[in-house]
């Protein structure tokens, strides 16, 4: 999901095939693999980028919820967004902790957010206009998250795979916390209502772009695939997502903003206009009209922490050397 | 009339503090604060909720807890003017959150035996609350107080800032007076020897001296803020106010 | 210049009765702050009534290497297991 389809495993790797093949039977017997195990370099250099993205995509999408925070229009509201914004800062830690199992630290990775080497997810790249985002964001884009994060739970990867359950449990509040803000606007005044239809208006695409490119395009989720990492191909979760959240619009007398999208009765499943691919790749290519302000915000966070960070370990240093001289 | 006064006060002192430390999320120094730093918004948030409730309920003119925090200018606002001082640096965040808790500790502490069962009910709350933030607000002024140069001198620039604000927290309004005769509140002036005794043992860890202040800062209880507090207001209140009536 | 703050491992008792259990990671520049942030992070739902952490650096595991030398000679002495042993039904349960 946050990683868009687009981190396809690295196949590529100099061991033996009698290892690469013992390596795939644990897989196949779906045993979990565990930090120190052995395994391809492919197998670890995927998943610290795909771990490191997915938690990239949290970290950066505390911005535009948290863009909210201060203006948002109730007491309870601000508590509960306030509460959603933490818990997506919790997710990208417990990320970062179960990519660091791999040997590769935090502060590595956060260089390479900032520096633009390593990516996070497109989503986020798109304004929060008005309050009905924060609403639209948890129902739409919370809920395309978890389609995704549902299957990793059960990932080969063990740690990746512990961190999502948590995930899982803890934004279980995401989604409802956001349809239901979008159900009040929905039965709000004609202004709220509004308010809600253009938000939908805007996030609906880009939400099912979240899937990324469709099966056909996308080269390299096999290995993915192969490896557990990935449980299903990004069309088939795009198609679950779709089916869960046209009938939620109809309950709340929105409307998707797709005139192709009806129901076939012979799939089973809504058929939906083509997507604007084009638009697709000018945000993931740093076209979109957030994506640098993200990362100033970020690097600012970071580089205006950095005498913070700095002056705690001093004090460890110093109480360290305390110690040691009162001994 | 007194004890709606005397409770929106408090209520005011709670909800301005906990905006302000939400304003920080998603921009902390380290990614543990930005989950330390919303704990300690909701604390506040949570109090100041129950608080204007019941400052509505004692009004009793049908206002929710929303009108009363969206509504209210800020000539309206009764908070002291500490917890409005706008964030600055993570030395100026938490030595404010320090001096706050370490006045709201002993305060609930004695609100425990409160005539008043909501006021009983809030402060067994809010105490261990407090006493979390005192801790924490205060191992942060320790290791920046004795860290680097750098943190060392903006710790330092942080008390010069904010201690002016302190001696507010022991002034008891006529409203605040009338309920603590009233055996409803604590009397704010008795809040003093557990205030320092916390203040000057972490401040000697951070080495830190409390400077002289030549001309405390008061007027928060009578709606007489600094020019910050109007901003964060309007901001915080622009979207309730712009759809009057509606639910959210 | 990068600065390491460093790992700590986190171990949360959910109730009295249980024992401490691995939850995850934080980062902190020594022990006071290591608690405060597991606090913060691992038990904002309930989830605890006491927290462990110890420095990763400090965790000494046992060799993966070793994994099969270690861990299957066990195996196949099925007789430290009660379903080895035949008690008629009748004798109830046992």
């Amino acid at each position: 999901m946050y990683s868009q389809g687009l981190i396809g495993a690295d196949g590529s790797t100099d061991e033996s095939q009698d290892f690469l093949d013992r390596f795939q039977a644990r897989i196949d017997a779906e045993e979990k693999i565990e930090p120190t195990d052995a395994m391809p370099e492919g197998y670890r250099r995927t998943l610290v980028r795909q771990i490191g993205q997915h938690a990239h995509s949290e970290i950066v999408g505390m911005l535009p919820e948290g863009n909210w925070i201060t203006r948002a229009p109730t007491l309870r509201r601000k508590a509960a967004l306030l509460a959603k914004v933490q818990d997506e800062g919790g997710h990208g830690l417990y990320l970062y902790s179960a990519a660091e199992t791999l040997g590769v630290s935090r502060e590595e990775m956060t260089e390479e957010l900032h520096s633009g080497k390593a990516k996070y997810s497109s989503i986020f790249n798109y304004p929060t206009l008005s309050w009905a985002d924060i609403g639209t964001i948890g129902w739409l884009v919370d809920g395309a998250a978890i389609m995704n994060q549902i299957p990793l739970c059960r990932c080969s990867f063990g740690p990746y795979a512990r961190a999502m359950i948590r995930v899982c449990k803890e934004e279980s509040f995401h989604q409802r916390q956001g349809y239901e803000i979008v159900m009040t606007l929905a039965r709000g005044t004609p202004e709220q209502k509004a308010m809600a239809q253009d938000s939908l208006n805007r996030w609906w695409w880009p939400a099912l772009m979240m899937f990324g490119p469709h099966d056909a395009d996308s080269e390299h989720s096999d290995q993915s695939m192969k490896w557990k990492i990935k449980r299903f191909s990004n069309d088939e979760l795009r198609q679950k997502f779709i089916d869960a959240t046209v009938p939620q619009a109809e309950f709340l007398g929105l409307t998707v903003p797709d005139a192709d999208c009806k129901w076939n009765e012979e799939k089973g499943g809504y058929d939906h206009g083509p997507i604007d691919w084009s638009e697709f790749w000018r945000v993931v290519k740093g076209g979109g009209v957030m994506n640098r302000d993200r990362i100033r915000d970020r690097k600012a966070a970071w580089e205006k922490g950095e005498w913070v960070r700095d002056a705690a370990l001093a004090h460890a240093e110093k109480r360290r050397a305390r110690k040691m001289a009162a001994e | 009339m007194a004890l709606y006064q005397a409770i929106l006060e408090l209520a005011d002192d709670n909800l301005v503090l906990g905006h302000r430390v939400s304003e920080w999320c998603g921009h902390a120094p380290l990614l543990e604060e930005d989950l330390a730093m919303p704990n300690m918004a909701l604390d506040l948030i949570g109090t100041a909720r129950t608080l204007y409730d019941y400052a509505g309920k004692l009004e009793g003119k049908g206002q929710s807890e929303d009108d009363m925090a969206y509504l209210r200018d800020e000539r309206e606002y009764r908070n002291c003017l500490l917890v409005e001082r706008r964030n600055d640096d993570f030395a100026h965040t938490m030595l404010r959150q320090l001096y706050f808790a370490a006045f709201m500790k002993p305060f609930w502490d004695a609100a425990a035996n409160s005539s008043d069962e909501v006021i009983r009910g809030v402060a067994g709350k809010a105490v261990k609350e407090m006493a979390y933030h005192i801790r924490h607000a205060g191992e942060w002024v320790i290791r920046l107080g004795d860290g680097t140069e750098e943190s060392a001198a903006r710790m330092k620039d942080a008390v010069q800032a904010l201690a002016m604000y302190v001696d507010e927290l022991f002034v008891s309004s006529a409203a605040a007076a009338e309920a603590e005769a009233a055996g409803i509140l604590p009397k704010r002036a008795d809040m003093r020897p557990a205030f320092d005794a916390v203040i000057n043992h972490i401040f000697a860890e951070a080495m830190l001296t409390t400077p002289e202040v030549a001309y405390p800062q008061t007027g928060g209880r009578d709606g007489l803020h600094g020019e910050d507090l109007g901003h964060m207001l309007s901001v915080m209140q622009a979207l309730y106010r712009a759809h009057p009536g509606a639910s959210w | 210049m990068v600065t390491t703050t460093p790992l700590w491992e986190v171990f949360i008792r959910p109730r009295n009765g249980l024992s401490h259990k691995h939850v995850g990671s934080i980062h902190a520049a020594d022990e006071v702050l290591a608690i405060q942030a597991a606090r913060d992070v691992y038990t904002r739902r309930g989830e605890g009534t006491s927290i462990w952490v110890v420095k990763s650096a400090d965790i000494v595991a046992s060799d993966p290497d070793q994994a099969a030398e270690n861990f299957e000679p066990t195996a196949d002495k099925i007789y430290r297991h009660p379903t080895f042993y035949d008690i008629p039904e009748e004798v109830g349960h046992m």
